[in-house]
């Protein structure tokens, strides 16, 4: 076809402040800040199994951290501003990158086929927003107490008592498996946006990121699993 | 073989497009995709309607012109150009639904013909080498390990059909612009202006309206060439390592 119009020539997209790959790296290195904690926190879980005094006093020990040298709370402090840190940086490359992604494609295909996507890949960004959801749900039940079923227990009868309900058991399991499926795909992805990718690693990575993120969200269902089973009360 | 065809169908960049339907007898299955569009041009034209505009130059899979979504697949659903998608990969009695590459950056000219001069910009903004050009060179002169020999070369066997940005749920061009980052970035004579060339190529490919890449795979795995993943991961390493070395876009 040598009849080509001017017409598309009207259009001049915003040029871009930061580039695309820049927005990926914030989401990668957040990603990973977000990952470590998540290990932490994993370990820490498994307490539960040592007994109520044993849990309790490692919840007391973690805002205790640093004491004398530092007054109380003030390494719990110093970690929560860098998950706050990290929480935004990641919601503010996702969002801008979706927005991105839906003006580079303003008219949808009439039939469009996967072929290479995983069920992860596709759930990366819904499956990201019910995550958020979770994790401010999360917080205000054992962290804060404010919507527990024994709001002023201690640590341990707070996660009794929201684990020996199924619907709230059910809730978590729902929401551990999309993050798992959000990990999946989140390491994978940050190999290749940090370059650390190669053909040879590929295979690698992505069996790494299966592996990695199976291991770390079955630790994670132990815990509610064993107190609805009766393991944990 | 007698087949239906759901055709997208625009007048010209300014009016909505829609899928017009058409039947289609006695298609040989020898008939490459593009050959089986001409036989419903001819009919169109001997009907008296406007022929469906279509792209397409060599026909031996190495201009990428070709390119339109066949089915919901690039290229269709063989990993090939459409000009080397034979007929007999379809069977009697298909519906084939076929419509032009879909993003801001490719606005469609006419039917299923796009503009892809996004391409050529992102090219302009950092896809070459600044050798004086004239006789080649002798070719031992700079030697090129094996190695990257070989990859610079599969990468370098990117036909610029766009199935890639077609393919992205996300329209990126990544994997475009990652095979000329790649392609020149591993060769001697593309070291000079790796730094700039990476760092611009991205930045034009962001002002052209592409979206962001987010390694979902697409693009390989629809890639006539067969152009590999670790090519954006290439250029990714260079331009975190440009960026850190201070190079920022030309505006």
């Amino acid at each position: 076809m040598a009849t080509v119009t001017q017409a598309g020539q009207g259009r001049t997209p915003k040029a871009a402040k930061t580039t695309s790959v820049f927005k990926k790296a914030v989401m990668a290195v957040s990603g990973i800040i977000m990952l470590l904690y998540l290990v932490a926190h994993m370990i820490g879980n498994l307490k539960v199994f040592t007994g109520r005094e044993n849990f309790n006093h490692y919840s007391e020990w973690i805002r205790t951290i640093g004491e004398p040298a530092v007054p109380a709370q003030t390494v719990l402090t110093i970690i929560r501003i860098v998950l706050l840190v990290a929480v935004v940086a990641h919601f503010w490359a996702a969002v801008s990158l979706w927005r991105q992604a839906r003006r580079a494609r303003p008219e949808r295909y009439v039939v469009k086929k996967a072929v290479a996507q995983t069920y992860a890949a596709r759930t990366m960004r819904w499956g990201g927003v019910i995550v958020l959801l979770f994790i401010i749900y999360h917080l205000l039940d054992l962290t804060v107490g404010a919507i527990n079923p024994d709001g002023d227990g201690t640590p341990y009868d707070r996660l009794v008592a929201s684990f020996s309900n199924p619907f709230i058991t059910a809730f978590y399991v729902l929401a551990l498996l999309l993050l798992g499926m959000h990990l999946r795909h989140g390491i994978w992805s940050a190999t290749q946006t940090l370059g650390l990718s190669n053909r040879r690693r590929e295979r690698t990575a992505n069996a790494a990121a299966i592996a990695f993120s199976t291991l770390l969200i079955a630790g994670f269902l132990l815990v509610p699993f064993s107190v609805l089973f009766g393991l944990v009360d | 073989m007698t087949l239906t065809l759901r055709v997208w169908r625009q007048k010209d960049p300014s009016v909505k497009g829609g899928i017009v339907t058409y039947e289609l007898a006695d298609i040989s299955p020898d008939m490459s995709f593009l050959e089986m569009l001409d036989v419903l041009n001819e009919q169109l034209i001997l009907g008296g309607d406007d022929p469906v505009a279509f792209d397409h130059d060599c026909r031996e899979g190495i201009c990428g012109m070709c390119g339109v979504m066949i089915n919901g697949q690039a290229h269709g659903p063989e990993q090939t150009t459409t000009c080397q998608l034979h007929m007999r990969s379809f069977k009697d009695g298909d519906t084939i639904t076929i419509e032009p590459w879909r993003a801001s950056a490719f606005p469609v000219i006419k039917d299923l013909a796009v503009d892809r001069r996004a391409f050529d910009r992102i090219i302009q903004a950092g896809g070459y080498i600044s050798a004086p050009t004239g006789t080649a060179p002798e070719a031992h002169s700079v030697p090129v390990p094996k190695k990257d020999a070989d990859a610079a070369f599969d990468a370098a066997t990117c036909i610029g059909c766009g199935a890639c940005v077609a393919a992205c749920p996300n329209a990126s061009s990544m994997l475009f612009t990652a095979a000329k980052v790649t392609h020149l970035g591993l060769m001697p004579q593309g070291q000079p202006e790796r730094d700039d060339r990476v760092v611009n190529m991205v930045a034009q490919q962001d002002r052209e309206g592409f979206g962001g890449c987010t390694n979902i795979g697409e693009c390989s795995a629809s890639c006539p060439k067969g152009i590999s993943m670790e090519t954006i991961s290439r250029l990714n390493h260079d331009l975190l390592g440009a960026l850190r070395a201070g190079v920022r876009p030309k505006s």
